[in-house]
């Protein structure tokens, strides 16, 4: 076993190294531009990019027409919904979208209120699970488009996806989806799920960093986006700019490699991660954050109160984890996914995320257990929230001087 | 971020951890921060007849510049005056630790700490709690 062991594959995962090897021939042999029509160069990257964007349509059931190769999901999210509120201004102007989104998508929406769209940000149960009823309430004859996304980065919570389509559907909205972080590791079907519009991005399932796509729809309805760059006009006019050859071949085989390891994958981490948060919710309060039956396979993310994450991580030597809490920030504000699920400040601050990936071993989760045991119950004994709380002092009734 | 070696080392292996008696009038304890902004630091110190500090406790939810920081300040408690005590600024942590700018806070609660549990050991002892300016924040 190699430390440190990396358990923050929501973050990003490393590459796998049959993606790698599909890569390498096109950034010295086949180096060619896909947009070169004229000579044997320009084909053989064109014909790269093709079989690739037929991988990725294929892991998400939708046709290689429907592909748009952006850097990212990040960028995929700014097309989507800055696109659609273009597109679609004369119909109307209000988006809905929730309170547990990606920066990518909130900051995105933040922008368009500021150019005059309306954005409805649904609060989530405290399940992190959207209640379909109340987006039901907020759906007007002006909504152009409902953005949810698929999994949950924080605590991997899967959305209701299909119903949330139908009813965008109902009121002739377009439903767009950030599956950043379900796709590849759980099945997403565009037209099962009812998605007109669908980010991702290859880093999060085992390709490289820099590549991701857009799903647009093109019948039923036939979606269009306005693009965001102005050029050469590729990617069917919606995204300009030379296609990242080596990149897209990178995407295209993480795709196809997800969907022929994907269920053997979900039956080995799902198990691993039943075991760790087994192992580390025996420990006194401790808490599993979000809906634990609507979830990814390789997420946990836990409250262990009383003790601070960013400490808890200094002590969790060799495990590279992530936390919800954020004392490096002027803020000093935890996670606003925590926060929206109800969870006090304070539980907030306590969390860690557990991201298990492709290649992380039962060795490795065993030692992880040990690891992260080892420093709450260290943690533990040093604060006096722990002791107060042994005591049987009540926290909520102290009054805490605010710094 | 990576930390100093002596936060890791304070952090690692933490002076004084633990608890004195805060109904005993030798015994002044400060309890600053809060939950929710992810630091409380309690710090303990007991006095003499001659107002010196003979002992020093710390118990602290947070990061480990905040564990650290409390840490430190315990160690320089044990042996001072309460009125040198009350002269700890919160840059001479900053400086001893290395701390970056953006845990500055960590050391000000620390300095606080400090500043409250005199103050209660004061008060306590028919002394008049004395308003310090400000920490550099």
């Amino acid at each position: 076993m190699n430390l440190p062991i990396y358990l923050d594959n929501n973050a990003t995962t490393p590459m796998d190294p049959r993606v790698l090897e599909a890569m390498l021939p096109y950034f010295t042999n086949k180096f060619g531009n896909a947009a070169s029509r004229n000579h044997p160069f320009g084909w053989v990257a064109e014909e790269a990019v093709d079989y690739a964007r037929e991988q990725v349509a294929k892991l998400i059931g939708a046709n290689e027409k429907e592909i748009i190769f952006t850097s990212g999901a990040t960028e995929s999210d700014n097309l989507g919904i800055k696109g659609v509120f273009e597109m679609y201004k004369e119909k109307g102007n209000h988006i809905i979208t929730c309170t547990t989104e990606h920066k990518a998508v909130l900051d995105t929406c933040k922008h368009l209120e500021k150019q005059g769209a309306r954005v409805t940000y649904l609060p989530v149960q405290s399940d992190g699970l959207l209640d379909l009823a109340l987006l039901e309430q907020h759906m007007t004859n002006e909504t152009i488009l409902v953005c949810i996304m698929y999994g949950n980065n924080e605590i991997g919570v899967i959305q209701p996806v299909k119903e949330i389509a139908a009813i965008a559907h109902k009121f002739g909205a377009l439903f767009m989806t950030d599956a950043t972080q379900a796709v590849g590791k759980i099945p997403v079907d565009v037209i099962k799920d009812g998605i007109d519009i669908l980010a991702m991005s290859a880093h999060k399932m085992y390709g490289p960093k820099g590549i991701g796509a857009l799903y647009v729809r093109r019948k039923n309805p036939r979606v269009k986006v306005t693009a965001q760059m102005d050029g050469g006009g590729h990617e069917r006019g919606m995204r300009s700019g030379t296609l990242n050859v080596p990149g897209i071949v990178g995407l295209g085989k993480a795709c196809e490699l997800c969907l022929q390891d994907m269920e053997a994958d979900t039956i080995r981490l799902s198990a691993l991660r039943d075991k760790l948060e087994a192992a580390l919710t025996v420990m006194e309060e401790s808490y599993v954050n979000g809906n634990v039956n609507h979830r990814l396979p390789h997420v946990a993310n836990i409250s262990f109160k009383y003790v601070e994450g960013e400490g808890l991580m200094m002590a969790m030597k060799d495990l590279a984890v992530s936390s919800g809490s954020a004392c490096t920030s002027a803020s000093l504000e935890p996670s606003y996914v925590l926060k929206s699920l109800g969870l006090s400040d304070d539980l907030a601050h306590s969390s860690i995320r557990f991201g298990l990936g492709r290649f992380t071993t039962e060795e490795e989760v065993d030692y992880a257990v040990k690891v992260t045991m080892d420093a709450v119950n260290h943690l533990r004994e040093l604060s006096p929230l722990w002791e107060m709380f042994k005591e049987g002092i009540d926290l909520d009734s102290i009054e805490w001087a605010e710094h | 971020m990576a930390y100093s070696d002596k936060v890791i080392d304070h952090y690692t292996h933490p002076r004084n951890v633990g608890t004195l008696d805060k109904s005993k009038n030798t015994v002044g304890t400060g309890l600053v921060g809060a939950p929710e902004c992810g630091d409380v630091m309690r710090l303990q110190i007991e006095v003499n007849a001659d107002n010196v500090i003979t002992d020093a406790k710390f118990k602290t939810f947070g990061c480990g510049s905040a564990i650290a920081s409390s840490s430190l300040a315990t160690e320089w408690l044990k042996g001072k005056s309460i009125d040198d005590a009350m002269k700890i600024d919160n840059m001479d942590i900053v400086e001893e630790l290395a701390l970056p700018p953006v845990k500055i806070h960590c050391s000000v609660l620390a300095e606080d700490a400090i500043k409250a549990a005199i103050n209660d050991y004061r008060v306590k002892n028919g002394m008049e709690a004395l308003v310090s300016e400000k920490a550099h924040h």
